[in-house]
């Protein structure tokens, strides 16, 4: 049972440190991506002080034989840097410049349902299938199977 | 820089890996939203559940945040909405087969000072900086 509150909590400060920091709103995550207009560099402050924190608890963390609530921790395995991961991320970066929603704040979108949230939040889902059903398919993109990075 | 909200972004930015570092420790898991999202469509037993939740609460810490302090986005109108369904069909796409995302690759990754990590954060900010360039000075979309 506490691991799954501990899940829950973790989710509920996630959605308030999205909300608090702006990216939940596309025109915000725009403003900084679109370094030649109105440049707005906010996001570097949500990822420096997010990364700020994980940097410093992470390497006390992973000291740890195993988290505490559960046996084991669940860590990417992979290590090389390849073409799926480069390739992946390049993709990923032009629909996140097209929409200005990576994945926490297009689920957030919920939080406030518009239109947009039933257009962005089924075409992610159909994008992952795609990929998914792809790499699985005989014939299809084969790409070796991989742990995830997160 | 008139838009520029450094408190709130760098104590948003803080709260976000404060909750990374709780599932970390507490669970194990790393939180990177795509991977828990397009997971899901694995259907895999005893692996959605926890999924559900982070989603959840995610989603509630924002409706609370918006509850108490507004702030919550509007939907733009004059986006088209073909193209913001392009864009996520990419963004699903490309976190699926780049294992990650801003959360996974940005925050998590690179505070595990993971070398995958810190180039697909770089890679994607930089297509995602020429894209938002293309589609708003080029095509004039907002």
């Amino acid at each position: 049972m506490g691991k799954y509150i501990s899940i829950l909590v973790a989710g509920l400060i996630f959605g308030v440190g999205l909300a608090l920091s702006g990216m939940t709103h596309a025109s915000k995550v725009l403003g900084f991506l679109d370094v030649t207009g109105n440049w707005d560099p906010s996001l570097l402050l949500v990822l420096g002080g997010a990364v700020a924190v994980t940097a410093v608890a992470f390497r006390f963390i992973l000291r740890r034989s195993s988290p505490v609530l559960e046996d084991k921790f669940n860590l990417p395995v992979a290590r090389v840097i390849d073409g799926p991961l480069v390739v992946g991320a390049a993709i990923f970066g032009i629909g996140w410049g097209i929409s200005g929603y990576c994945p926490g704040p297009g689920i957030a979108l919920l939080a406030a349902p518009a239109w947009e949230t039933w257009v962005f939040i089924p075409a992610v889902l159909l994008g992952a299938f795609l990929h998914k059903a792809f790499t699985s398919s005989p014939g299809g993109i084969v790409t070796p199977p991989r742990g995830v990075d997160g | 820089m008139e838009n520029f909200t450094p408190a709130s972004a760098l104590v948003g930015g803080l709260l976000i890996g404060g909750a990374a570092t709780l599932l970390l420790w507490l669970n194990g898991r790393i939180a990177g939203i795509s991977n828990i999202v397009n997971g899901l469509l694995d259907w895999k037993r005893g692996d959605l559940l926890w999924r559900l939740l982070f989603l959840s609460g995610l989603v509630a810490g924002a409706a609370v945040f918006y509850a108490l302090f507004g702030r919550a986005p509007e939907a733009r109108p004059d986006f088209p909405a073909w193209l913001l369904g392009i864009g996520g069909v990419l963004v699903g796409f490309g976190t699926s087969l780049g294992s990650g995302c801003t959360s996974g690759h940005g925050v998590c990754g690179i505070g595990r000072l993971s070398a995958r990590s810190l180039v697909a954060t770089l890679i994607f900010l930089v297509t995602g900086i020429v894209t938002t360039y293309v589609v708003r000075h080029v095509f004039g979309v907002f």
